[in-house]
């Protein structure tokens, strides 16, 4: 009973002491590191079989429909349907592509998806590389998937594609910033860019004390996966696919592993940083919850982000870069300042948070408000337009 | 092994910086380059300084060789590969490269660096942001000066003209 207790690491215990018998210690360290970085590595792939899945159906029943369920049980099999189907597809290259980089961005951008993985902690010290700017790592990797979508845009020699990386791109860095000031301010509040010490430092789940910060998170790491409202570089139901075309079979698989991969990936991260990770009652005393607690947050927010898509029409180019530099920069900068100053404030933890959530909430009721007052605003002059314009042709 | 390690990393950053000055194609220069920076990122990493690697992703990667690419598509026709490798000013170009390779050579062997073996302190983040806002404190608002002007300078330029 004791060994299912902390299973994770009596597992991994156990296992080194068998390898250690009969192998030296480097090999012994070699294997597990080898293992360590195979699991992380197909962590994408796992991603896009079951969030595929999962997808259809929560989409189906947000759309009053069953989804798959042909293939297994309540259809569980047909994301490996799928899988088979891309796998036996022509691969088609197009004559005047950029060959060996047209070849690179796919593998470039499942790169940069297995990459986050290697810093987001499962349970207690269980994270693959502890490393002390493990958030900055996260925006950094974010740069290799913006290099990779040039990349494909660009040699795949067809207009579409490069207008579509041009978007992707511009989406991208519009999004990043957000992004980068939402980060901050967490990081803000427990002084380390350390994940598992963000972890640790959640007494609170940090989405209850920064609740304007955790929403621009959220909204930014969803443009940054550019899944619906964001998907108009793909917009699969309008328009052809943005930057990737051109790619057909496993390349194309490749884009769509790293989306699913990235999609779970944020949604881990964001657990990590604002639902407080593995952290979660009786954890001390039986730590195998700790990871079970953890997939439970990540796939709450993995079913959230599906809950946006299947409810949300899409935003327009102009509409998606006006809220990230008019709306979510200006509110995380407002916030971020109130955040540094409360925390200089020579009073008890407890009191600066509670100060620190009431910045955030002023902050969200004021760039609500606003919203609402330029909805209006808009609805009004567009009551105007069509008015005004029978008149102008009569 | 460290040395193994540099070595190939040196040859790495080297070489794709060579492909960056002979490539014909200005696209392949820049993903050229971005090698280069990675190979850069790694000799930071060898040398324990985590934070200044994973800046130098984030900025050179991120920001700075996507402005490049930006700018070569936007700046020209992006599709036409093939592009002149020198035109007429090459000469005062090599003059001034070899001037610049003077200068900077003369610094690296003139002056005094502090090299010590001890290892990287473990609050090393935290003394580089005491640096930043201590001693160093009026280059670091120098630089975010200039950065302000170059910001509202694009602004003034991308403004509509009323």
């Amino acid at each position: 009973m004791d060994y299912v207790r902390d299973f994770f690491t009596n597992l991994a215990h156990s296992w080194t002491i068998w390898l250690s018998t009969w192998l030296p210690p480097w090999a012994t360290n070699l294997i597990n590191y080898v293992i360590i970085g195979l699991v992380l590595v197909m962590m994408p792939v796992i991603a896009t079989l079951t969030l595929t899945w999962m997808e259809r159906k929560v989409v189906g029943r947000i759309q009053n429909r069953i989804g798959p369920n042909r293939v297994g049980p309540w259809g569980v099999f047909q994301a490996l349907a799928d899988a088979v189907k891309m796998l036996i597809k022509e691969d088609i290259i197009p004559s005047g592509a950029d060959k060996p980089v047209f070849n690179l961005a796919p593998i470039l951008i499942f790169f940069a998806a297995a990459l986050l993985w290697a810093v987001i902690p499962f349970g207690p010290k269980q994270v693959a590389a502890d490393l002390n700017v493990a958030v900055l790592y996260v925006i950094a990797v974010g740069s290799i998937t913006t290099i990779s979508v040039l990349m494909a845009g660009f040699s795949s020699d067809n207009k579409y594609a490069l207008v579509g990386a041009f978007r992707s791109v511009a989406q991208l860095l519009s999004y990043e910033i957000p992004m980068v000031l939402s980060i901050a301010a967490v990081t803000l509040l427990v002084g380390s860019m350390r994940m598992g010490t963000i972890v640790e430092a959640q007494t609170i789940p940090f989405a209850l004390v920064l609740p304007a910060t955790f929403i621009v998170y959220m909204l930014s790491a969803i443009a940054e996966t550019g899944r619906s409202p964001f998907d108009l570089l793909e917009a699969e139901s309008e328009i052809v696919a943005g930057f990737f075309i051109e790619y057909s079979g496993l390349k194309f698989g490749w884009f769509y592993i790293a989306e699913y991969g990235n999609t779970l990936a944020i949604a881990a991260i964001a657990a990590t940083l604002f639902l407080g990770g593995w952290r979660g009652p009786w954890v001390s005393e039986v730590p195998v919850l700790g990871p079970l607690y953890f997939a439970l947050k990540t796939v709450a927010i993995v079913f959230v982000i599906m809950w946006i898509r299947g409810t949300w029409p899409r935003f327009r180019i102009d509409q998606m870069l006006g809220l990230a530099w008019k709306v979510l920069v200006p509110a995380s900068l407002v916030n971020l300042l109130w955040l540094a100053v409360v925390l200089k404030l020579p009073v008890p933890m407890l009191l600066q948070w509670v100060l620190a959530l009431g910045g955030n909430l002023a902050v969200l009721v004021g760039a609500l408000t606003l919203l609402g007052r330029s909805a209006k605003r808009d609805s009004a002059r567009q009551v105007l337009t069509v008015r005004s314009q029978p008149s102008e042709s009569a | 092994m460290l040395q193994a390690v540099f070595i190939v990393l040196s040859l790495v950053t080297l070489g794709s910086a060579a492909m960056v000055v002979t490539s014909r194609s200005l696209f392949r220069s820049a993903l050229w380059l971005i090698l280069a920076f990675f190979g850069i990122a790694g000799i930071f990493i060898l040398l324990h300084a985590e934070f200044l690697a994973v800046v130098q992703v984030l900025i050179y990667i991120g920001a700075i060789s996507t402005l490049i690419i930006f700018a070569i598509m936007l700046s020209r026709n992006a599709m036409d590969v093939k592009g002149q490798r020198f035109n007429e000013q090459w000469g005062v170009v090599a003059g001034f490269s070899i001037l610049l390779f003077v200068i900077l050579l003369a610094l690296l062997t003139r002056v005094q660096w502090h090299v010590t073996a001890e290892p990287v302190p473990p609050d090393a983040i935290a003394r580089l942001g005491g640096a930043f806002v201590g001693p160093y404190v009026v280059p670091f608002e120098v630089a975010s000066v200039l950065l302000v002007v170059a910001m509202i300078g694009a602004i003034i330029i991308a403004r509509e003209r009323e």
